[in-house]
């Protein structure tokens, strides 16, 4: 199958490669995707993936429960390194949102149309992995009953949030993009709901995707402000999907420690997020497209696209660390020159050099089609990234910090058991949701899928008469 | 033409049971078709009518003579709304209502405050552009007419439906039928308002 799927989606300057496999109509479509969610039990290895990932979330939970009792001290974090894990999670889990993003808006606003095969999973993952980043900072202010100190709003000690703090600059920044990237993936979802609403066969789904449907009846009228609203929401996620992670950088680059006080961390930090989000989408589709049978929306095309964009940021993460080291030793500054130094052959160097090998060096394979096409070897290099993009913003976070200025109060940052299951159960809520959302929800976003097929062109009966049907 | 549509509204009694119509609906089997069929409905003079489609289709809108609409201006409004509360709530509380003296900078300095600025921007814009695409559009409804019809469920699937509002001033049962019928339409009805007792039992779609 891969094989023969392989041919259909070659590169033939003759034609543009289809974007639906396996001789579909309207109706298989629905099928197909919709079958997904209306099968009775989903694949064993779903139940398997699920059981695993629950219990990692169960674990988070617990240990949730840990902290709360008694307080931040059950983490590693320490002077200096007051920032441990729970940063560089948020830092981590706000990045791999980013992919969902570029692939709903920015590919949308570039008329890419391959991305209709992969948008909706792409949004649902941006959604859960800002969950997951979300709950990180909430935990990590200590007192962690008082996060509505963020929020302004008018108190009896008649005080207000520092609004030039980087720090509020995220709750904004993080805040709008949850709501936006929710309000579009699920205005996205509408007409697909209707399908599930109009094929549902007890009274519960139909209840309950009727009232997720809105009453969606494909009206043309609807349609009309539909796309007119989908598309503007694509021209506002653009700039925002830009801005995030660029307000999150400047959380490091505002400050004024060496390491991080740097212009570059903007787009260095734009490039990375892409770059990992897309790893986690390939990550997440490759198993999923096997296990529901999606191997004609989500086609080997689709993975060798991803993979494309991966050696692209990939690289431009590369040049950016280059040219971070650059900068050091251009900029004269004995302590820039060496923190950059201390970052490669320091006390944590291991981890640098993890990040380097994942982040740089594997990319470099995707030059090599037989590489982006190897499915499960794309995986397995998309995991890498994965590994390699969050040891990134740990050496960003720990080895600057741990050793600043002054010697006197450097020491070595070793994070607890609590810090790494909270990690692990982090992935573990993130992979639930997913599994959840897999089940229950279309995958594949049907109506725009539908859309970028050659039947949906009104002149495409009449030009083949008497063909199709 | 007007006044004889006018009239056609009595016609509804004549059937018995006391049954008023809601409306024509046909149904289509290819977007060509529909778009045919939409530009003759439009030339017939109707307004109260419109297509159903599993996806947007290219060219119907001119096809149905849809006006542009104005969520775009909905959503430049918003877009403002959020950069002006962005403004003034940053303005009014770190330098007038609780002035922060930080490191000797001055109370009001724009630059730090942009992002925020940016992000109510956004904010506000997009969730005028939802929630105006929903209010333009009626959304959310519990009931439509054409909801009554089984055939209608494949709307989400891959047929075509064009529907006739019996409330249109051109609305005739027979000759809205029969035009949609010569149209190119694989099955014209006439949609009944519903009894009491149906209504009663269930009232959830396609049923």
């Amino acid at each position: 199958m891969s094989v023969e799927a392989f041919n259909v989606t070659s590169d033939d300057p003759t034609r543009r490669a289809p974007l639906v496999l396996g001789d579909h109509d309207f109706e298989s479509i629905t099928d197909t995707v919709c079958g997904v969610v209306e099968k009775p039990k989903p694949p064993v290895a779903w139940y398997i993936a699920f059981t695993i990932s629950s219990l990692f979330a169960l674990l988070f939970f617990v240990l949730l429960a840990y902290l709360f009792g008694v307080g931040i001290g059950v983490w590693g974090v320490q002077n200096p390194v007051g920032w441990g894990f729970a940063i560089v999670n948020f830092v981590f889990w706000v990045g791999i949102g980013h992919a969902g993003t570029l692939i709903s808006a920015i590919l949308f606003l570039f008329r890419q149309k391959w991305r209709t095969g992969i948008n909706r999973a792409a949004e649902a993952m941006t959604i859960f992995a800002v969950i997951c980043a979300l709950i990180f900072p909430a935990i990590h202010i200590g007192r962690w009953w008082m996060p509505y100190y963020m929020i302004p709003y008018p108190n009896q000690m008649g005080m207000w949030p520092n609004f030039r703090s980087p720090l509020l600059w995220d709750v904004f920044a993080v805040g709008t993009y949850f709501t936006v990237s929710l309000v579009f993936w699920y205005m996205g979802m509408i007409p697909d709901l209707a399908s599930l609403r109009d094929r549902a066969q007890t009274r519960t789904r139909q209840v309950i995707y009727g009232i997720l449907a809105v009453g969606w009846r494909g009206s043309q009228r609807h349609w009309h402000r539909y796309e007119r609203a989908y598309l503007l929401l694509a021209a506002l996620a653009t700039p925002l999907v830009l801005s995030v992670h660029s307000v999150v950088s400047m959380d490091f680059a505002v400050s004024i420690l060496p390491g991080w006080h740097t212009t570059i961390f903007p787009p260095y930090f734009v490039a990375g997020a892409i770059f990992s989000g897309f790893a986690m989408v390939a990550t997440l589709l490759i198993p999923a497209r096997q296990w529901f049978g999606l191997k004609d929306f989500i086609t080997l095309r689709h993975l060798e696209n991803m993979a494309k964009i991966i050696l692209a940021t990939g690289s431009i993460v590369g040049y950016a660390y280059s040219v971070e080291f650059f900068m050091a030793w251009y900029s004269g500054s004995a302590i820039e020159q060496f923190t950059f130094l201390n970052r490669s052959l320091g006390p944590y160097m291991w981890a640098y050099w993890i990040m380097v090998f994942c982040n740089v060096v594997v990319p470099q394979a995707f030059w090599i089609k037989r590489i982006r096409c190897n499915v499960w070897l794309m995986w397995c290099l998309c995991i890498l990234v994965n590994v390699g993009m969050w040891f990134e913003r740990f050496v960003i976070v720990v080895s600057s910090l741990a050793n600043d200025f002054l010697p006197s109060s450097w020491d070595y940052y070793t994070p607890t058991f609590v810090d790494l299951g909270m990690l692990a159960g982090s992935f573990g809520i993130f992979f639930s949701l997913f599994l959840l959302f897999c089940r229950y929800l279309p995958m594949i976003a049907i109506a725009e899928v539908k859309r970028t097929m050659p039947q949906a062109d009104p002149h495409y009966h009449s030009a083949a008469i008497g063909v199709e049907d | 033409m007007d006044e004889s549509g006018a009239k056609e509204h009595v016609d509804r009694g004549e059937f018995p049971g006391h049954r008023t119509a809601s409306g024509v609906l046909a149904e289509f089997e290819t977007p060509a078709d529909l778009v045919r069929a939409a530009v003759r409905v439009r030339e017939a003079g109707y307004r109260r009518w419109d297509a159903h489609t599993p996806f947007p289709i290219h060219g119907l809108d001119r096809a149905m003579g849809i006006k542009d609409t104005a969520l775009g201006w909905i959503v430049l409004g918003g877009g403002i709304f959020g950069c002006l509360l962005g403004l003034w709530m940053q303005w009014w509380t770190n330098a007038v209502d609780y002035p922060f003296i930080i490191s000797g900078k001055p109370l009001w300095s724009l630059p730090a405050n942009i992002p925020i600025i940016f992000e109510l921007t956004i904010l506000f814009s997009a969730l005028s552009a939802f929630f105006g695409m929903l209010i333009l559009n009626g959304l959310p409804k519990h009931h439509h007419w054409a909801f009554s019809e089984d055939r209608f469920s494949r709307v989400t699937s891959d047929r075509y439906f064009i529907s006739i509002e019996a409330s249109d001033s051109n609305f005739d049962i027979e000759e809205s039928r029969a035009l949609l019928e010569s149209a190119g339409s694989v099955g014209a009805k006439v949609v009944w308002e519903r009894e009491h007792e149906d209504k009663l039992g269930s009232d959830n779609d396609g049923d």
